[in-house]
């Protein structure tokens, strides 16, 4: 069947791949860009409430952030809500070392600025916060900011 | 002199080290941007300090028990209804019995007196209350003062309290419309 066969000389000539670097360098910088690196591997489950009147937290570096919920691992830490400070599991009582030391991190000038971002599960308990509250009103981190997904509005 | 052609770099593995810092930023960095309700916590009380009295119709109190229930000055409501009855209450009405007392604040952003309502929210939730319908209660009750914020803004200057560029406005705003709630000091308030 010859009819078939290809003619010589004809081959389709190959893509251009010399501009291929420039865009994933494209994709690499967007991506650079646009997101923040892990810091902490989340031990706690964290399935956000929603709110529609929410604020967006300016200023990362002046964030610390203390985590409630249930462990992830729950064959291993039970299913009670606990608290996570950095990367391990913490009681109440470890928050005022952990303020004192995350504002030991930070310049002078800027301590006044450190916000507390609460990261809880909607399913957690309000006594286990409530506890966290009353640490932080007494260690005198009283900016708080209760982390919460965005709600698309329905209807307006 | 003859001078040799240094030979071309191969750039054909570009993409491949491009790929690989692609990669490596995906998988270590997280794309969600933090959002939330932010409080101010108030500064703990001192145990000598006696409480300071506040008339009972300058008060809406709100209550959720351990099962998610909802009570505003002492009846059932729901959270839905929540929004409208805080901005009545936090509205303007001078002379009735029933508000809250209204007295005048001096703005001095604006250099004039402003009617200003002595009405304060106290929140209050058991230990057994679950945090999503604290937030649900919280977000309404931001609601509704946002509304109010905005209301007052557009009166004011004419445009929303969000798209107000202006420092001293947003400043204004915000001392006409302060955001009174309190949280009571916590304590087992039961609920079976």
């Amino acid at each position: 069947m010859s009819r078939f066969k290809t003619k010589k000389g004809k081959d389709s000539p190959g893509i251009n791949t010399s501009s291929l670097p420039d865009i994933i360098f494209m994709l690499l910088f967007f991506f650079m860009v646009s997101t923040t690196m892990r810091e902490v591997t989340v031990r706690v489950k964290q399935r956000m409430p929603e709110a529609t009147e929410v604020q967006k937290l300016e200023k990362k570096s002046l964030v610390s952030f203390i985590y409630i919920g249930e462990p992830k691992n729950t064959k291993l830490f039970g299913t009670k809500s606990r608290i996570q400070l950095n990367d391990v599991f913490a009681s109440v009582d470890d928050i005022p070392e952990f303020i004192a030391k995350e504002r030991e991190a930070r310049d002078e000038a800027d301590r006044k600025f450190i916000t507390t971002s609460l990261k809880v599960d909607g399913n957690t308990k309000m006594g286990v916060v409530t506890d966290v509250k009353q640490e932080l009103r007494k260690s005198g981190a009283f900016k708080i900011n209760y982390s919460t997904r965005k709600k698309v509005k329905r209807s307006h | 002199m003859a001078r040799k052609a240094s030979p071309e770099i191969n750039a054909g593995s570009m993409a491949d080290i491009a790929f690989l810092l692609l990669i490596f930023f995906l998988v270590t960095t997280t794309m969600d941007v933090d959002t939330g309700i932010t409080r101010k916590l108030p500064p703990p009380v001192e145990k000598d300090v006696d409480d300071v009295p506040v008339k009972d119709r300058n008060v809406l109190k709100i209550l959720v028990n351990s099962h998610d229930m909802l009570m505003v000055d002492g009846k059932r409501s729901d959270v839905r209804l929540l929004k409208d009855k805080t901005k009545e209450f936090m509205a303007l009405h001078p002379d009735n019995p029933d508000y809250p007392e209204v007295t005048t604040r001096y703005i001095e952003e604006m250099g004039k007196d402003f009617p200003a309502s002595k009405g304060i929210i106290s929140l209050k939730n058991d230990r057994g209350t679950s945090y999503e319908m604290y937030i649900m209660v919280q977000n309404e009750l931001a609601r509704a003062f946002n509304e109010m914020k905005d209301e007052k803004s557009v009166e004011l200057f004419g445009v929303k309290y969000t798209q107000l560029v202006d420092e001293k406005k947003i400043k204004a705003i915000n001392k006409i419309v302060p955001v009174r709630i309190s949280e009571a000091e916590p304590e087992d308030i039961g609920g079976l």
